[in-house]
């Protein structure tokens, strides 16, 4: 359901809920100096990313470019251009797990869901990216899902930890199914 | 006053200077890429970097500012290894198509690599695959021959349209208009001031040379040139002349042996401009139209308006520019007057503009004008040709659009189409009026406001170029703070004499004269020689109004000469 909201997102404003937060938020944020960041920032916290019309809406509710929003969001990693999966992979790239091998472990989990990093899955259930060290290096090689910290991982490892979640979503499909019979 | 040393030459210069700009006082000079003057100051090219007491570490001469007793070195060891392999470093994303590229021989990156005895290729970077962006007729950008010194992008902000800024992060890094949208797509206006602010040929204009040529060189074809009224204010720039140097003579001599071709006076269909809009003018204050009228002679102005802000198109003039003007006098009233089939007469427009490239293609304009050439293509032509330029005779242009008033010269510089219109606003008004000059709309000020009183009637004028003073004026309008009858805009900062499609000068040119000032001069002092000051006293625009549109605005003037404008509001 989110997910749907989010695709819309590309074309218009989200729900009007989404549309209401982002404006509310430009407009008490905006005679503050430098106030781009943070509101780049909450927005992607109500959409889950950075579509063209969001962006649109944060330059002319500002009164700049949009290509100077858009170059602070391709600026930093944290912004994302694409609607991220309900389930975040994030592959720790930082130099303990590099040298422990997380290229590998990352390009297993790209394999696996058929997307690269950066992307998220048609199904908008999984999408990954790629970060510099959760602060687990004892654990290394270490990849996060959502809140979840994976450690000592192995490329074998990926598929079973993946499918879980894939299991997990059915379950609750299933009982969805059930309780609206 | 502060008082520092330069390579150990003593100079004084007051607080808040940076070491450049003492630097200049004492004679030496500092090799600079992104550094612009009134364009672009950030300190981010490190080609600038010099040895200064009590900072650690080289320091950027174009931000760092002097202090007491400060000695400065700028050509250290450390300074010129430095600069070497900064220079190194951007070769090796440098695509080095020198042979060719336009910009090889006033190119800041060639001079400067030489200067300083580069290796192109010691560094080896990634290979150079990005696609050339041809998508928009005025502009061509080539990303894989930027250097990122921003100087196009803080151009582009400076003229409030921000169409292209830097993407990405680290090597990556590159500029681009956001989502990677092609310039046609962008909110891009056409102007041009990228390209002149470009140190390299990353930017260039969108050339329709061998067009030209092949029109020449078709038997069944005649081809007509015109040229606009600040081109012969800036060519004599590309053969090594002095700014502000005015070779009209010259420039119709030079057209004339590039084949069988008529040359025209573009500052003809300026005056036909002035009769229509200053009549336009009084229409709308007499018959109470929507005010204040702004100017439609700068197509990247009309462009900025129907993306920017729709909402004054009302108050655009509904006159066609001059070059657009020309053009339609040439495919209805020259053709039939001369039996000629206007489906074989080519049209070419020599402009100092990159917008009017896309305005001939604009689907209401039928076409009329086939090839709007810039000032640097045209130079391009007579270097082709193999004309040596400052031995030519001075030439007449050719007849019937040959004498023009001193009011169609001055409508290459800010203030020039204001004061045109003003002197023949007020002699129509009033037939005593015997005032032609009005100096307070003349220079290179932002904005400038002034007020007339002719024959009862207020008229409260501003002109502003540059479209980020544009912008400004727009906001003293809409939010009520200024009320005025008449607005004239250029887009390009200075007027057409500082346009897009104007000869590039070396930094070190660009970076000390007033360039604005100095060509604007020239077609002053065009304006001041001629008996004909108003564009209403031109013999020709007199012929035209007896032989075809009978009046200024008749049903037939507004069929050739006016046009409409459509909202295509952009973010």
């Amino acid at each position: 359901m989110e997910q749907e909201a989010n695709c819309k997102a590309c074309e218009t404003l989200g729900t009007p809920e989404q549309e209401a937060q982002l404006k509310a938020l430009i407009e008490e944020s905006k005679s503050t100096p430098g106030c781009l960041m943070h509101i780049l920032q909450e927005a992607q916290g109500i959409y889950g990313y950075l579509p063209m019309q969001v962006q649109k809406t944060i330059a002319e509710g500002l009164g700049i470019s949009l290509s100077e929003v858009y170059g602070v969001v391709t600026f930093y990693s944290q912004f994302s251009l694409t609607p991220k999966g309900k389930h975040k992979i994030s592959v720790c790239l930082g130099t303990a797990c590099y040298v422990k091998g997380s290229d590998k472990i990352l390009a297993e989990v790209e394999k696996e869901l058929g997307i690269k990093c950066g992307e998220c899955t048609e199904d908008g259930l999984f999408s990954i990216d790629s970060c510099r060290c959760v602060g687990a290096c004892g654990l290394a090689p270490v990849m996060t899902i959502g809140e979840e910290v994976y450690g000592k991982l192995t490329p074998d490892k990926v598929k079973g930890i993946l499918d879980s979640y894939v299991n997990a979503e059915k379950a609750a499909t299933a009982q969805d199914e059930e309780e609206s019979k | 006053m502060i008082n520092l040393k330069i390579n150990h030459i003593p100079v004084s210069v007051p607080e808040g200077s940076t070491i450049l700009e003492a630097a200049r006082l004492a004679h030496v000079e500092i090799p600079t890429l992104c550094y612009l003057k009134d364009v672009s100051c950030v300190g981010s090219c490190r080609m600038c970097l010099v040895e200064a007491t009590g900072a650690r570490g080289l320091v950027a001469a174009c931000v760092y500012p002097v202090s007491e007793g400060m000695e400065v070195l700028t050509n250290t060891e450390k300074c010129r290894k430095s600069r070497q392999m900064s220079l190194e470093l951007m070769l090796s994303k440098h695509k080095k198509e020198c042979l060719a590229c336009e910009r090889a021989g006033n190119c800041e990156l060639q001079r400067l690599s030489i200067e300083y005895n580069c290796d192109p290729n010691y560094f080896e970077g990634e290979p150079l695959t990005h696609e050339i962006d041809y998508s928009a007729p005025y502009v061509v950008r080539d990303r894989d021959k930027c250097i990122n010194c921003n100087r196009c992008v803080a151009a582009c902000k400076k003229q409030s349209v921000g169409a292209i800024g830097p993407i990405g992060r680290g090597y990556n890094v590159h500029i681009g208009s956001a989502f990677e949208m092609s310039l046609m797509e962008s909110v891009c206006v056409g102007c041009g001031q990228c390209i002149v602010a470009c140190p390299v040929g990353a930017l260039k204009e969108r050339t329709t040379v061998d067009e030209v040529w092949s029109a020449i060189a078709d038997p069944e074809k005649k081809v007509v040139f015109f040229t606009a009224p600040s081109v012969r204010a800036t060519l004599g720039e590309a053969f090594g002349m002095p700014v502000g140097t005015n070779v009209e003579g010259k420039m119709v001599a030079a057209i004339r042996r590039l084949g069988d071709v008529e040359v025209f006076n573009m500052d003809i269909t300026a005056d036909l401009t002035i009769l229509e809009e200053a009549n336009e003018l009084i229409a709308r204050i007499k018959e109470g139209g929507t005010m204040p009228m702004f100017t439609s002679c700068c197509p990247a102005w009309v462009k900025f308006v129907e993306q920017k802000h729709p909402e004054l198109i009302p108050n655009l003039s509904t006159c066609k520019s001059p070059q657009e003007m020309f053009g339609g006098l040439l495919k209805t009233y020259y053709c039939e007057k001369n039996g000629i089939d206007p489906e074989k007469l080519y049209v070419v427009s020599v402009i100092p503009c990159t917008a009017k490239k896309y305005e001939c293609h604009r689907p209401e304009m039928n076409g009329e004008v086939d090839a709007a050439i810039t000032t640097r293509e045209l130079a391009r032509m007579i270097k082709t040709a193999g004309i040596t330029f400052a031995s030519l005779p001075e030439e007449k242009f050719d007849d019937p659009f040959a004498t023009c008033s001193g009011g169609g010269t001055i409508f290459g510089a800010t203030g020039g189409v204001m004061e045109a219109a003003l002197r023949v606003a007020a002699k129509t008004l009033d037939g005593e009026f015997e005032v032609v000059d009005f100096p307070e709309v003349r220079g290179t000020a932002p904005i400038k406001e002034a007020t007339y009183s002719v024959a009862g009637i207020t008229v409260r004028v501003a002109v502003a170029s540059g479209l980020g003073n544009a912008e400004e004026v727009i906001r003293a309008i809409e939010s009520g703070e200024k009320q005025y009858d008449f607005v004239e805009i250029m887009a390009c900062p200075g007027g057409c004499v500082n346009g897009g499609g104007q000869p590039t000068l070396p930094d070190s040119m660009r970076n000390t004269l007033d360039l604005r000032s100095l060509r604007a001069e020239a077609l002053y002092t065009s304006d001041r020689e001629n008996a004909l000051r108003l564009s209403s006293d031109s013999p020709v625009v007199r012929t035209i109004y007896e032989e075809y549109f009978e009046a200024p605005n008749s049903h037939k003037a507004h069929e050739v000469l006016h046009t409409s404008y459509k909202a295509d509001k952009r973010i």
